[in-house]
């Protein structure tokens, strides 16, 4: 090693160091997006940007493998299981060049797509349930999202709940609108008319009682990823 | 010519490990308050004793869930890095000789160690070089089972990304046990490893400021 490729290094191993330390300081789990945390989730969301492969597939898991429905937990940010609106559809929009109001209906005269998948909650938990839905993509597709949409934003009628989505992982076969559960129409419980599902993210990040599907150039937030959890939370 | 019984990398990569160890375990145990349980939904695990039982606050780090999920996932890297450089330094230095466990000079010492120290037999066998056959035995097993805790916490972190480690471990939900008892296992270590340091102060010597072997030592 030359002498100057040498100092180069001390002189990198020293900044980092620094930098190291400082962060080390600004480690505040209360304001977890901040200081090296938040520089770390950073680093983070480009390794589960690396691992993700759009074209690999979660399991498809067997027939009877769905967890009691009793013990599929539903979560709401409301009082009580919020119902849709009369009238309810779904808007489309964003940078796309046919913006969509999709009935119910609508929505199930599309190609109608199964996924059995098991769901991974940030708590720590798994579950097993049938979805039945329509592929996002197929739905990207027929609005025709301009390629400079990088995002989703899914906005919802539970008290303003919403998240937002790196467009590959949106775009993936497994992610669907679903409206169907275990062979059954969605129940309120579980986002009824129309929840986001995916196997490729963990389950703060699937929009329930969705009202709005936007493809966007900037990425936005979410009701938890606001608070401090991870945006990205790839599975 | 003296060598230091315990080279400067190893006390460092020592050190530097206690500090993200301490950092990963505290997390990781507020991370499972979220859910103190093991095994999925509606099936858990039935020989795991402490379904239900959260870990208490006093040994947790984070504050809630989100916080320390960021504090593993930022610490997580300096672990690994730094065992990484520990055993790095483990094998090009040829340490391993006199630290890993080879049962042709450590098992009838161990054994030996064992009984001695489970007080059925008086005297303790000497020790053979750095360390007796029992502390060798017992520090290669953690560092044989280390890699493990790796892996089951990239599996949980991955587990469609990364489906052949996933279901190597026999997928999420085996994997989150392991790492928690793995966790465990190494926590049982950690225990005894003070106490035998307490009642053994010269050891705390040799890994904080350095010591030349004593010609005993050389093995």
């Amino acid at each position: 090693m030359s002498v100057l490729t040498r100092r180069r290094f001390l002189a990198g191993g020293l900044r980092s160091a620094g930098l190291v330390a400082l962060g080390g300081l600004a480690c505040d789990g209360a304001r977890p997006r901040e200081g090296f945390l938040g520089l770390m989730e950073r680093v983070n969301e480009r390794f589960e940007r690396a691992t993700f492969d759009p074209d690999r597939l979660a399991p498809e898991l067997p027939e009877g493998t769905e967890t009691d429905l009793a013990d599929f937990p539903a979560y709401k940010i409301s009082k009580q299981f919020p119902l849709a609106p009369a009238g309810w559809a779904l808007s489309v929009g964003g940078l796309v060049a046919r913006p969509l109001t999709l009935s119910l209906a609508d929505l199930q005269r599309l190609p109608r797509t199964r996924t059995r998948v098991r769901h991974h909650c940030v708590e720590g938990w798994t579950a097993v349930a049938a979805w039945d839905g329509v592929r996002l993509a197929e739905i990207a597709r027929l609005a025709g999202a301009d390629p400079r949409a990088r995002y989703v934003e899914f906005r919802s009628f539970d008290s303003g709940y919403w998240s937002s989505w790196d467009l590959e992982s949106a775009l993936h076969p497994q992610t669907i609108l679903a409206y169907g559960m275990n062979g059954e129409p969605l129940g309120p419980e579980h986002g009824a008319p129309l929840r986001l599902y995916a196997a490729v993210k963990l389950g703060y990040k699937m929009v329930k009682y969705l009202t709005e599907v936007s493809f966007l150039p900037v990425r936005s937030g979410g009701y938890w990823e606001d608070q401090g959890y991870e945006w990205y939370a790839g599975v | 010519m003296a060598r230091p019984a315990q080279p400067w990398l190893v006390r460092i990569t020592h050190w530097v490990n206690l500090f993200a160890f301490t950092i990963m375990a505290a997390s990781g145990l507020r991370i499972l308050v979220a859910y103190p349980h093991l095994g999925p939904r509606g099936d858990l695990y039935a020989w795991y004793p402490l379904q239900g039982v959260a870990p208490p606050e006093a040994l947790t780090l984070g504050g809630w869930l989100a916080g320390a999920r960021h504090w593993h996932f930022a610490f997580a890297w300096l672990f690994v890095a730094n065992a990484l450089v520990y055993v790095v330094y483990l094998f090009a230095s040829g340490e391993w000789r006199r630290r890993l466990f080879s049962p042709r000079r450590d098992a009838r010492n161990a054994w030996g160690t064992l009984l001695h120290d489970l007080r059925l037999r008086k005297e303790a066998p000497a020790a053979v070089g750095l360390y007796n056959g029992m502390q060798r035995l017992t520090y290669t097993g953690v560092l044989a089972t280390a890699p493990l805790l790796v892996l089951s916490g990239l599996a949980m972190y991955k587990p469609v990304q990364l489906p052949r480690l996933a279901a190597l471990l026999g997928g999420y939900d085996a994997a989150r046990a392991i790492h928690l008892l793995v966790l465990a296992a190494l926590a049982l270590f950690t225990v005894v490893h003070v106490v035998q340091v307490l009642l053994h102060p010269r050891t705390l010597a040799d890994l904080t400021v350095g010591r030349d072997e004593r010609p005993e030592e050389a093995a």
